[in-house]
């Protein structure tokens, strides 16, 4: 047993002086300076959830206008030029802008507090992450605003994409936005793997680690190994484009299929990296709201660990209407088949869960029940789509932009706006309004459907993606205005779920700690949770902490004075190391900065990487120098 | 923000922390997590550069089309440099985790040493590719893989000269600098390993094709 040290926590300071002591050692400085130094997860992880809606925001109004403009035939709201924009900034925006960094933001807020550490691995990391991701948002909508928006598709295909067919900047802005975001999604990849292998708290074997925490394990995985592919790809074209290598150019040995394979090798794992997330999402509203333990624990993380796996082999189901060699086709059909299997899995556990469970229909628990309903839909033209005969038929028609809303609206943002609703108390201290939350729920779930259901049937009736106007008798008009009626209806549901967060800002029902009866470690400290995250370190002696037992279990000894962790064991979280965590800093801004400068110039001029580099290694080595007196103090 | 509480649950102490090491090497530590995640993306990156050559080299009946074969002398140089380097870099390994600082100044200076030739054989292991990105496909592939390799020889020679500095200053001696030394190390064996199957595919597959 360790002295009673006055530095350390232990039973023998009372709450209230541990707390202040620990506030004075965790907290941000005031004002401006605390926002740009700050290396808070919860600080970092809000921002990115904001930063996120926003840009699902702007991107939900790119999509608005697209379905006004097919509302009727042959109308001319907006003319071809602006619509190729329209549909990129939309695909671009809600891909790499929205559903990764909204996923691993959630991920970057909560994975810390539910397994029960003070601080996220790599704070500075992270910190520095967000700051790429917005310099990169802001680059896209600004090229945009200056009407020099990419125009090539989410997927920039060459040749379409390559120096002779898009000459000018804008496909230029696009490749280096991908670099962007993909640095920072990397970033926060290597930060939460540290963080679920390293600090859960003593106790916390593998086999007790929640199921969301699961999930964004299992996403950060995919991450580190599917988005190499799309940089290796960006890279390629904008050096074909900018400095004259033949990546893609098969008239020098190149070949455009290359930049199909690169693309899609991330492009369909990415749809899985926005996915997993949301499982897990599913299973902690499930548990919540059953108020029992998910059937089958063991199966659905295994079926987690099978998706992510199998979803690296089904790139080419993206390329059937290429002409690759049937042999390869009849694999990724049988891939593509396949991983419906562990997801099937997952859906019969969340039903056994209800089943045996005492279901509480709140509005996250609608959202889950609408997720299962829509995604099930979208699941089950997935499996049709696998099939290379019916895919060479709908290929780029409405029908496959209605499969692919299914499963991406069905399967991320149905329990994304659950876990909205679900989470929300915790990140503010309030809960949001029950009613106004149902009404924006049915209206999202009718909206959605009346919006996307018609597309099955336009894209059967030919109707091709990507045609900014339509000729009327080809049996299209009453079917597209009837989507652009849906549309209506889903802003709607949206701008109402805005309303209701501004008005539980100001005056919601206060939430207390845990207002839902939730298991899971986050629900064991204030809400909002203070800078620290828990005052003293819990022990985990079970699968559902807040349920296992009336009392919490916590340790005693660690520093009060300097910030500091407990690193436990990988497999049984039996407690191994105290390691300190980095204190606030400008370096990771002023790193990003110098990144993202470097990036932005070397779309003018190659030589802007060789000059950029040197700032960069400046901000860089400032960064790690050790900052000498606090640290020599805890190494004594 | 408001309404913030307290916890409202009794707590129970159930055990002290204090006594555990303030840091630890290797797998222990969380510098070499992230130091694997960052190896897990690079190699990913170089294996999909690879890849990519060898996808574009089906496309062509002859393989380099139309240019000289590049000249092994300066590759295989600097592969028998950097396969020699793997045994001063585990000595540094081991000292630094016995956090001797005599021996640890020693072999990071080694090593920086080597990083810096190994530099100057890359460059004109770049002219004896015989080819320019902007020659073909080929050319593209093959100085884009080299660069690559570049970009992290570069990389780890850079951070080896700031650990330099750091080792003989008042910052060398202490426990968290060893594990810095340790982790760099590790990352020095991944530039080592990744060199020998781009060594194979730049100079011996356009031979054998």
């Amino acid at each position: 047993m360790s002295a009673q040290s006055p530095s350390l926590d232990g039973e023998w300071l009372d709450e209230s002086a541990t707390r202040q002591r620990l506030e004075k050692t965790w907290d941000d400085a005031p004002g401006l300076w605390g926002a740009l130094t700050t290396l808070d997860h919860k600080r970092v992880g809000l921002r990115y959830i904001v930063t996120a809606f926003g840009f699902f925001g702007l991107a939900g109004v790119a999509a608005f206008v697209m379905r006004l403009q097919l509302a009727h035939a042959e109308n001319d709201l907006v003319g071809p030029d602006l619509y190729n924009q329209l549909f990129t900034m939309h695909g671009s925006t809600m891909m790499f802008l929205f559903a990764v960094p909204i996923m691993q933001a959630v991920g970057i807020y909560f994975v810390p507090l539910m397994v029960g550490t003070r601080a996220i691995s790599f704070p500075r990391l992270l910190a520095f992450s967000y700051w790429i991701y917005l310099f990169g948002g802001l680059l896209l909508w600004t090229a945009f605003f200056l009407n020099i928006g990419p125009d090539a598709g989410w997927f920039a295909y060459v040749p379409l994409s390559g120096p002779q067919y898009s000459p000018g900047k804008r496909v230029d802005i696009w490749a280096q936005m991908i670099t962007y975001t993909e640095l920072s999604s990397i970033a926060v990849a290597v930060s939460t793997i540290a963080t679920i292998f390293k600090q859960r708290a003593p106790g916390m074997a593998l086999n007790r680690v929640p199921l969301f925490v699961w999930a964004i394990l299992v996403m950060s995985f995919m991450v580190l190994f599917a988005m190499p592919s799309v940089m290796i790809g960006s890279s390629f074209l904008i050096m074909d484009r900018l400095v004259g290598t033949h990546f893609f150019n098969p008239a020098e040995g190149g070949d455009a299929l290359l930049w199909q394979h690169l693309f899609w090798f991330f492009g369909h794992p990415e749809v899985y990296i926005i996915f997993i997330p949301a499982l897990g999402m599913v299973s902690s509203i499930v548990q919540t709201f059953s108020r029992r333990p998910v059937f089958g624990y063991p199966l659905m993380v295994l079926s987690l660990i099978a998706t992510s796996l199998f979803a690296f082999g089904l790139w080419v189901h993206h390329m059937f209407a290429t002409g690759l060699p049937r042999l390869g086709n009849s694999f990724y059909t049988a891939a593509s088949m396949v991983i419906a299997i562990p997801t099937g899995i997952q859906i019969f556990g969340w039903i056994a869960t209800v089943w045996l469970g005492k279901p509480r229909f709140t509005t996250p628990f609608l959202f889950i029940i609408g997720f299962i309903v829509v995604f099930v839909i979208g699941g089950l033209t997935g499996v049709m789509l696998a099939s290379v005969p019916l895919d060479l038929q709908v290929h780029d028609t409405y029908f496959v932009v209605a499969h692919f809303h299914y499963v991406l609206i069905g399967g991320g943002v149905f329990p994304l706006l659950g876990a909205v609703y679900y989470w929300f108390p915790k990140i503010t201290g309030r809960l949001l309004d029950e009613r106004l939350g149902k009404l924006n729920f049915w209206l999202f779930f009718i909206g959605f459907n009346v919006t996307f259901f018609p597309m099955h049937y336009l894209g059967l009736a030919g109707m091709p993606r990507r045609v900014y106007t339509y000729s009327s008798g080809l049996g299209w008009d009453g079917l597209n205005l009837l989507a652009t009626g849906g549309a209506v209806l889903i802003a709607i549901s949206l701008l109402l779920l805005a309303f209701n967060i501004v008005r539980s800002l100001r005056s919601g029902a206060a939430a207390g700690a845990n207002p839902w009866d939730a298991d899971t470690l986050e629900w064991a400290t204030s809400s909002p949770p203070l800078s620290f995250n828990f005052t003293h370190i819990p022990l985990v002696t079970g699968s559902h902490p807040l349920w296992d037992s009336e009392r919490l279990h916590v340790m005693r000894g660690l520093r009060l004075d300097e910030r500091e962790l407990v690193l436990t064991t990988v497999l049984d979280a039996q407690p191994d190391l105290r390691e300190p965590s980095v204190p606030p800093s400008i370096w990771p801004f002023l790193a990003a900065i110098a990144v993202g400068t470097m990036f932005v110039t070397s779309i003018f001029s190659p030589w802007a990487v060789i000059v950029g580099a040197i700032p960069i290694a400046i901000t860089l080595t400032a960064w790690f120098w050790p900052k000498s007196a606090a640290e020599e103090e805890i190494e004594q | 923000m408001s309404a913030r509480d307290l916890d409202e649950r009794p707590l129970q102490f159930m055990g002290d922390l204090s006594h555990l090491e303030d840091h630890g090497h290797s797998h222990r530590s969380l510098t070499w997590w992230g130091m694997m995640g960052l190896i897990c993306v690079e190699a990913t990156a170089l294996g999909l550069a690879v890849v990519a050559y060898l996808y574009l080299s089906t496309h062509e009946q002859q393989w380099p089309p139309a240019y000289l074969l590049p000249d092994p002398g300066w590759g295989t140089a600097f592969t028998v440099i950097v396969l020699l380097s793997f045994v001063p870099n585990m000595l540094l390994d081991k000292r630094a985790q016995q956090e001797k600082l005599g021996p640890v100044r020693l072999w990071i200076v080694v090593m920086t040493v080597i990083g810096f030739i190994l530099v100057v054989i890359r460059y004109f292991e770049f002219r004896s590719m015989h080819v320019a990105w902007s020659d073909s496909a080929y050319g593209s592939a093959v100085i884009v893989l080299l660069g690559l390799h570049t970009v992290h020889l570069v990389t780890d020679l850079y951070d080896s000269i700031v650990l330099v500095v750091l080792m003989f200053t008042r910052h060398g001696d202490t426990g968290r600098r060893y594990v810095d030394v340790a982790e760099n190390a590790i990352y020095w064996n991944f530039v080592i390993y990744v060199w020998v199957p781009i060594y194979v595919v730049l100079y011996f597959v356009p031979r054998w094709l």
